[in-house]
């Protein structure tokens, strides 16, 4: 379901502007289309506007300027309940005084459903989450997991066309947590909806997305599937939200094509993929994730860019140890070697090189 | 236990120590209380050296049964009204008085003589003076207004009514009203004929009566326009009239007299500084002296020659007694042995004549 | 433990003990009762001012409306005949030795009067009775029974000996039965009393009736109030709850006071009105002095008594079961009927029992605004206490608001649930 092939845009944010207060704007010019059938994160730090985005889909903000379109009607007049989109929220907003069975019915009674066609849906949509059993019971009878799926049941037991999540499993530990993103990708797959998701665990959001968009001041960082952000960030905040990060700071010395020449303040000169530096002389972060840096023990290699590093630290996580490394001034420069048979112990204060293919650095705005 | 019950009741009435001789009165505030600090308390003191402290209350007999039955009596003195005097010196709550010993009037005639009738009734109370209820209107409202009756003719004098909430008096000058001599209307209203009279007549007014409970009430009705005529107690509405110029008038036809009388409460520590303090205060001139502050009648017919102007000097007092002969010609004096047998049937009866409608 | 009744059956389970050997329930005992004295004490302060300041004064008060001892304590003799006799026996010579006996020494100890009142709150008119026979007792001379008929003819009057008799008993229904317009007839059987003297019933009902219309009033006026306070921003609010509180800063009096000069006749509220020309000047609205004014006055003192446990319920309904609601395709006013209402029953049902009980106990207010028609029962019991001093009447009426104010607490109980109560 990834790719229905419509390329018409089902939900549609035009210049979206928002201000609380008439003299800042946490959303700044807001463009974004969402595909049927996408499930799409909006993720960024808190305050970045993602959470005002999904309220003003949901019909609790309204836009200070600009359009949202829901299946190519504008929606800004349209109230709340009158939208049609299913939503779960943060802590759930399971109804206390009611049970699991008239939570989910509620949704169909408004719509004026008749009893035997309410039960019908119920039952299937408890199922769906697997929680057949538990119609009677109330809210505070069930754990954290439990009236998460029953939140999930009800969002999508009128058969809405757009589901909207606000960081649901933000308040579940991170075993459950991982455990119920696969079931929501799961139940997103085999039922055909579009989900729009806001997190701000880049985790989360690259497991469970077709697309994520990376929010940070009220504007879209950078808006591309999970390996495309992950692989090829577009600027300095892309790249050091998502994923681990090893920075080098230095001054571009000339563009050529897609590829640049960088000076780092130890004086060495290396190659790395020019991403949004042109001007010579400006300074220039390059970036360099830990898994793609090698250390070299038996000197250089001619296909890899090389630097001479020292060893500080050395940290055994079982699958994998983490290096940490004084690289060109940067005395925290991780790489993450994988723990295979016969391998030599490094030991702090140890001398060595390390390398990467040019094109895994990527010189990015400071 | 039952005392120690008792006195948590009591406790509210904040308790004075008394350690030297001193008399603390409690009587009833206002301007009746200003013109005792300055006619008795002030001179008594400077005569005797005693201190004396003057304490308000709404109902100076209230707090006396609660006291005496504790044996926690912070009062040493009360002023109380007649039927108050008697109930409570028959439930042996008073010290008793020896009249005799109080002192005679500045002519010489002896305290016994001196007294007008009634004043020494009981054996535990002295009278010291003589108030009366009676009516009053609006000047600036209504005009003409000469007795009871009209009072009760709404279609001659329209408007609302001010009553005291209680069947005390109102049934009385209900029967007045009527048509009825002040001289029989107790002995009417001891038969089931005349209370129903009496209601009877009530009635016919009931529907534009505001009540009032606070003697300090009706002044203020009159005053805001709620009613264009009350009954009042008469040195209420002389302070409000003469005191403060406002344009009220009473018409003294059917007053209903009564007393007000020191009385000592049993097992007060200083009982013979009260004991002092009351000879002292129902003396010929501090009775006298007392008629400067408000128009009430001094219990004394020694008094009456002393009696002089308010405090403004101006206005003449003698004839805004209730004891002043042309304000006695159709007055009542309240019956205490009456109140004191049928308070609680007619104060009930009342009430629920007030609940129906 | 039955084992000592069956020896034979079974054998005791193994009970576990400390390593030292102690039985592990005796030890846990051991352990705590130390914090269970501990706590004891934290708390007898507490529990020792209750019992003085609370608990004795409603014992004595009941102790009081069942208990007058002015009759048989100070009329022993008669007290002492009246012991073995049947309820309605026709005095005798006996009767009438004692009874001049008793008021002879009533009449020496100052106590006739007592008596006399004790009598007349039974059968009204007879306290003089009892304060003129103690004043010729001691001249009285046998065949007692004629003496006392020469001094006045109503001493046969059994309705008179079956008063003296109620009042003989140690323990007495007979303020109760005032209390709700009942009382005895000469055979014991219990009557109402006449017509013309019913107040007590009716003067219940009106209290809980007029106490149940305010409780409405306030929910209805401290609703949206409470609800506004719940969802303002904090300063904004801090602000609001100033004004909801400002009442409470000011005296009950001042208050009551204001009412006064707002609503009378020829006040504030009329005087727009008629200024205006709503109204015409002889056909002003009668707000005050009347039952309205009791409900508008004590509506106003009373309402923070709703709004505080109101909001406290509505500050913890976090705004996100309206969204779900919202985006679930309720309509604003199902959310508010079928999602908010409901979970501010706890709110409702505190702040409507506070202002109910509050309301049941109101008199100064009514006393002052009430007129004729806005009177409660509580100005009969202040009545009772400060007027006629019969404080056993008094406390049989407050004894019986007390019982009708649990017995609605029970009922609340049993609808909505006394832990569902939240105060604040």
């Amino acid at each position: 379901m990834k790719d229905t092939g419509q390329n018409t845009a089902f939900v549609e944010f035009k210049s979206v502007q928002k201000s609380y207060d008439g003299v800042s704007l946490v959303v700044k010019d807001l463009n974004l289309a969402i595909k049927k059938g996408e499930f799409l994160t909006m993720l960024g730090p808190s305050g970045s506007g993602k959470t005002t985005c999904l309220m003003m889909l949901a019909g609790f903000e309204t836009a200070t300027n600009g359009e949202i379109l829901l299946d190519g009607r504008p929606i800004n007049q349209v109230p709340p309940h009158k939208r049609g989109i299913g939503m779960v929220f943060q802590n759930y907003a399971l109804f206390p005084h009611m049970t699991v069975g008239e939570n989910l019915a509620f949704p169909l009674e408004v719509r004026g459903m008749g009893k035997s066609e309410r039960e019908e849906k119920i039952n299937r949509a408890l199922d769906m989450v697997q929680m057949g059993d538990f119609s009677h019971r109330r809210p505070a009878q069930l754990s954290g997991g439990q009236q998460q799926r029953i939140a999930l049941a009800r969002a999508l037991v009128f058969d809405p066309a757009v589901v909207l999540m606000d960081e649901p499993l933000g308040a579940l530990d991170k075993q459950l947590r991982e455990h119920m993103q696969y079931e929501i990708k799961h139940l997103h797959n085999s039922l055909g909806i579009s989900v729009v998701y806001v997190t701000h665990d880049q985790g989360e959001a690259l497991t469970m997305s077709d697309r994520i968009a990376v929010f940070d001041d009220g504007r879209i960082q950078q808006l591309a599937s999970p390996q495309e952000l992950y692989e090829r960030p577009q600027n300095s905040f892309v790249a050091g939200f998502i994923g681990e990060n090893n920075r080098i700071m230095g001054t571009l010395v000339s563009v050529k094509g897609d590829h640049a020449r960088v000076k780092l303040q130890t004086g060495e000169v290396i190659t790395a993929a020019a991403v949004n530096v042109t001007t010579p002389g400006q300074q220039t972060m390059v970036s360099v994730r830990p898994e793609r840096a090698t250390i070299l023990t038996n000197g250089d290699q001619d296909d890899l860019q090389t630097l001479d590093a020292e060893v500080i630290e050395v940290v055994y996580m079982g699958d994998l140890f983490r290096t940490v490394l004084k690289v060109a001034g940067n005395e925290n420069f991780v790489v993450k070697t994988r723990n295979t048979t016969g391998q030599n112990l490094l030991t702090p204060g140890q001398k060595v090189k390390i390398g990467w293919v040019a094109s895994d650095a990527r010189a990015l705005d400071p | 236990m039952r005392k120690l019950l008792i006195l948590s009741t009591a406790l509210t009435t904040v308790g004075f120590a008394a350690s030297a001789e001193q008399v603390t009165v409690m009587s009833w505030g206002g301007a009746y209380g200003v013109s005792q600090v300055e006619a008795y308390n002030k001179p008594f003191t400077a005569a005797t050296g005693i201190p004396s402290t003057m304490v308000d209350s709404d109902n100076p007999a209230t707090p006396i049964k609660a006291m005496v039955e504790a044996g926690n009596v912070t009062i040493d003195v009360a002023d109380v009204e007649l039927s108050d005097a008697i109930r409570l010196c028959d439930e042996g709550m008073l010290e008793v008085i020896d009249h005799a010993a109080l002192p005679d009037g500045a002519d010489g005639t002896p305290a016994l003589e001196d007294f007008v009738d009634g004043a020494l009734m009981s054996e535990c109370a002295v009278a010291n003076i003589v108030w009366s209820t009676v009516f009053a209107y609006d000047t600036t409202k209504t005009s003409g207004v000469k007795s009871l009756a009209d009072f009760y003719d709404l279609a001659k004098y329209p408007g609302k009514r001010g009553l005291r909430k209680g069947a005390k008096a109102n049934l009385e000058m209900a029967l007045m009203a009527d048509g009825v001599p002040a001289a029989g209307v107790y002995d009417l209203l001891a038969t089931e004929a005349g209370v129903a009279r009496a209601f009877a007549k009530l009635d016919t007014i009931k529907s534009d009566v505001v009540w009032w409970e606070a003697g300090a009430q009706p002044p203020q009705l009159l005053a805001d326009g709620e009613v264009v005529m009350t009954t009042a107690y008469n040195g209420r509405i002389f302070n409000a009239a003469v005191g403060e110029g406002k344009p009220f008038e009473i018409v003294w036809d059917g007053q209903i007299m009564d007393f007000d009388l020191f009385v000592i409460p049993k097992g007060t520590p200083n009982k013979d500084a009260a004991m002092k303090y009351v000879a002292f205060a129902t003396g010929t001139q501090p009775l006298a002296d007392q008629a400067r502050y408000i128009s009430y009648g001094p219990a004394r017919k020694s008094s009456a020659p002393f009696v002089g102007k308010f405090k403004d000097d101006k206005t003449d007092m003698g004839p805004q007694m209730p004891t002043a002969a042309a304000n006695l010609s159709n007055a009542l004096a309240n019956d205490f042995a009456f109140w004191a047998d049928r308070d609680t049937e007619l104060s009930e009866r009342f009430n629920s004549w007030l609940l129906s409608n | 433990m039955t084992h000592a009744d069956q020896p034979d059956q079974g054998q005791e389970p193994e009970l576990l003990r400390t390593a030292d050997g102690l039985l592990l329930q005796t030890a846990l005992n051991r352990v705590s009762r130390r914090a269970k004295i501990k706590a004891f004490l934290l708390v007898l302060p507490l529990l020792a001012f209750i019992l003085v300041s609370f608990v004795a004064p409603i014992g004595q008060m009941l102790l009081r409306s069942v208990n007058n001892d002015q009759f048989y304590s100070n009329m022993p003799e008669l007290t002492l005949w009246f012991a073995d006799k049947e309820f309605g026996v026709e005095p005798d010579e006996m009767a009438f030795t004692a009874l001049a006996a008793d008021l002879t020494f009533a009449a020496k100890e100052r106590t006739a009067g007592s008596v006399g009142t004790r009598v007349n709150y039974d059968l009204p008119g007879s306290r003089s009775l009892f304060t003129s026979a103690a004043r010729k007792a001691k001249g009285l001379n046998p065949p007692f029974k004629d003496a006392f008929i020469k001094i006045n003819k109503d001493w046969v009057d059994p309705e008179l000996w079956a008063a003296m008799h109620a009042a003989s008993a140690t323990y007495t229904s007979s303020f109760y039965l005032a209390a709700v317009d009942r009382k005895r007839d000469t055979d014991g059987s219990i009557i109402q009393v006449d017509e013309n003297r019913r107040i007590y019933v009716q003067l219940f009902w009106r209290t809980l009736w007029l106490s149940g219309l305010i409780a409405v009033l306030c929910l209805l006026l401290g609703f949206p109030v409470a609800h506004l306070l719940a969802t303002l921003p904090m300063r904004k609010a801090s602000l609001l709850m100033i004004l909801v509180l400002l009442p409470f800063w000011t005296s009950l009096l001042v208050r009551t006071t204001a009412w006064m000069v707002i609503l009378q006749g020829q006040g504030v509220f009329n005087n727009i009105l008629v200024s205006l020309g709503i109204v015409a000047d002889d056909n002003r609205f009668e707000l005050m002095y009347n039952q309205t004014g009791s409900i508008v006055a004590m509506t106003h003192i009373l309402l923070p008594f709703m709004i505080l446990p109101l909001y406290s319920v509505m500050r913890t309904i976090p705004p996100s079961y309206a969204r779900a609601a919202r985006s679930l395709g309720a309509t604003s006013w199902t959310t508010f009927r079928r999602i908010y209402l409901p979970q501010t029953i706890p709110g409702i049902g505190a702040g409507g029992l506070l202002v109910f009980i509050l309301a049941v106990g109101y008199y100064i207010t009514p006393a002052l605004v009430g007129g004729a028609s806005g009177q409660l029962i509580s100005n009969q019991i202040a009545f009772h206490m400060q007027d006629s001093l019969n404080w056993s009447m008094a406390s049989a009426l407050a004894a019986i608001l007390l019982a009708a104010v649990l017995v609605l607490y029970w009922l609340y109980d049993r609808l909505i649930g006394i832990d569902n109560m939240k105060l604040g």
